[in-house]
């Protein structure tokens, strides 16, 4: 029944995506058509020449500077530590402002502006800004852009919970208030209406802390993915290694819990017939390809729901300066549709970093729940007692 | 294409501040408010039945008070009933013993009264007696100076006490 609810939603929220998606790339192509012959080093073009793709893409990549503001045609960020692992696994850890914003190599290392490693560090030839194709790109493991707000976030939302978490052992058998109040809700929520129904009375209790910690963790960085101010800003759910580690540990979890059942069902699949096993494989093929969608599918959700989120609202933001470039007063008409439109998505975003939150959730809990059902045995006892 | 290409570092961070918040909250913040919540559950339900069992007993004890007042009323009836039978029954005895008393006093006195009654007639007939006699004396002794009154009256009585 659940599952059945959740497919229909995720068909329409697939849709919607769908015709975000189209609405943002009518905007970039139409922002292509009027940033034709623009110097790739932005930084010093004229500032009324305005790419809306670039624009859109250096918010939601991840970078190795926090950029905050254009003044002047200078760029404000917060540099950010590089830390780089080179092929003789020496380590090299400096700030990015070393780099100057992409005019200058350090150590050896640039980063680079072109493709195809556009936005990484490239080992360069000393002296020179040209990549060394003798030596394999480092291991890159910086503190960027979204790794910062990451650890932001997550001081966060420990603050936040450990405060609670006090609190309840402080005013033990009273009443609950203020932000215990309110998160308490959620809490309940997600143990009463997503764990409990989805793994069962008996053994919801081992997944409630990544359950609770997952939905917090997605809830917290969606919507501090909506602050345009640093802190927040980041797109940190809309980030494809984020999503790809929260689905990796739902399904690590999921294999770890599965019962003999649950592997079973995989490799001889009830219910099918005969020739879809035999001597082909199919049945089993396509089960084992589940285990791994299952999670796949997950981690592109919500990556692709809150990316689109992001672009959507910065493609309405970009159409402002794409019309100001072209007429001062078209730029300032424009803005108003655009900023009710960017008020309306953003708006409607908060909805979707709740619903994605729910639904990565949920279904991780279902997921486990799955791999450890005991149907058969049910069925058996049930009919032994006839 | 980057957008769709998992960066290591950030896969790399990512993991260890998930699994670095997994830890901490799980210590610090899930496992005392999920506990705390459970005992505050079991606490309100516990209450729950409690009063749930209080007000059951609470209608037991009424409805056995409302018994004990029923049997207590049932009992005074039985009592005043009772209490009237004893009381008629004292009654009627009573007047009885008193008609059955007044009735010998009254014999009693009857019996009294007819043997003062005799017993005057005695004496009136005793005294009637003598003064007859002293009459008769005197009468004889003035009445019989002469001999023809007595001749007179033996004749006279002679003649009242006809033979027939």
């Amino acid at each position: 029944m659940i599952i059945r609810k959740f497919w229909e939603g995720r068909a329409s929220a697939t849709a919607s995506f769908l015709l975000l998606f189209f609405i943002f790339f009518s905007v970039s192509v139409k922002a292509e058509d009027h940033s034709v012959g623009v110097d790739s080093t932005h930084h010093e073009a004229d500032a009324k020449k305005f790419n809306a793709g670039e624009m859109i893409f250096e918010h939601v990549l991840d970078a190795h500077d926090w950029h905050i503001a254009d003044f002047n045609g200078h760029a404000i960020s917060i540099p950010l530590p590089i830390i780089l692992l080179d092929e003789n696994n020496k380590l090299h850890i400096f700030l990015s402002s070393r780099f100057e914003h992409g005019h200058a190599s350090y150590q050896g290392f640039m980063l680079s502006h072109e493709a195809p490693h556009k936005g990484k560090i490239i080992p360069v030839m000393e002296g020179t800004h040209e990549i060394d194709p003798s030596r394999p790109l480092p291991t890159d493991l910086s503190i960027t852009k979204n790794a910062l707000a990451l650890m932001v976030s997550a001081f966060l939302i420990g603050l936040i919970f450990i405060t609670i978490g006090r609190t309840y052992t402080k005013r033990q058998g009273v009443a609950p208030k203020g932000l215990q109040n309110m998160l308490e809700v959620i809490i309940l929520f997600v143990r009463d209406d997503i764990a409990k129904p989805s793994i069962g009375e008996k053994k919801y209790h081992k997944y409630m802390p990544f359950l609770l910690t997952l939905f917090f963790f997605i809830l917290i960085n969606n919507l501090l993915g909506l602050v345009p101010l640093f802190p927040g800003g980041a797109n940190v759910t809309g980030n494809i290694a984020v999503t790809l580690v929260l689905a990796v540990f739902t399904f690590v979890i999921t294999s770890f819990s599965a019962n003999k059942q649950y592997w079973a069902h995989i490799i001889n699949t009830p219910g099918v017939p005969w020739w879809l096993k035999l001597p082909i494989p199919i049945m089993p093929v396509v089960e084992i390809m589940g285990v791994f969608t299952k999670p796949f599918v997950l981690m592109v959700r919500l990556f692709a729901n809150i990316l689109a989120g992001h672009i959507v609202i910065l493609g309405f933001i970009s159409m402002i300066f794409i019309f100001g470039s072209m007429n001062v007063f078209g730029g300032y008409g424009v803005s108003i549709v655009s900023v009710g439109f960017s008020l309306f998505l953003s708006l409607l975003e908060i909805l979707v970093a709740f619903i994605q939150a729910y639904v990565f959730t949920l279904l991780s809990a279902l997921y486990f729940g799955m791999a450890m059902e005991e149907h058969h045995t049910e069925e058996h006892s049930v009919e032994s007692h006839h | 294409m980057e957008l769709v290409l998992p960066g290591l570092g950030l896969i790399f961070w990512m993991t260890l501040v998930f699994v670095l918040l997994l830890f901490v909250l799980k210590k610090f913040a899930w496992i005392p408010i999920l506990s705390m919540l459970k005992e505050r559950e079991e606490s309100i339900s516990s209450s729950l039945d409690l009063a749930k069992q209080t007000k059951l007993e609470m209608e037991k004890l009424k409805s056995d008070n409302e018994k004990l007042l029923a049997e207590a009323r049932h009992e005074r009836e039985a009592i005043i009933v009772e209490a009237n039978k004893t009381k008629d029954r004292i009654i009627a005895e009573a007047k009885e013993k008193a008609q059955s008393e007044a009735s010998r006093l009254v014999e009693n006195a009857l019996q009294n009264i007819e043997n003062e009654k005799r017993a005057a007639m005695n004496a009136i007939k005793m005294q009637v007696a003598e003064l007859s006699i002293e009459i008769a004396e005197k009468v004889l002794n003035a009445e019989l100076s002469d001999k023809k009154k007595q001749s007179e009256l033996v004749e006279k009585q002679l003649n009242q006490l006809n033979f027939n």
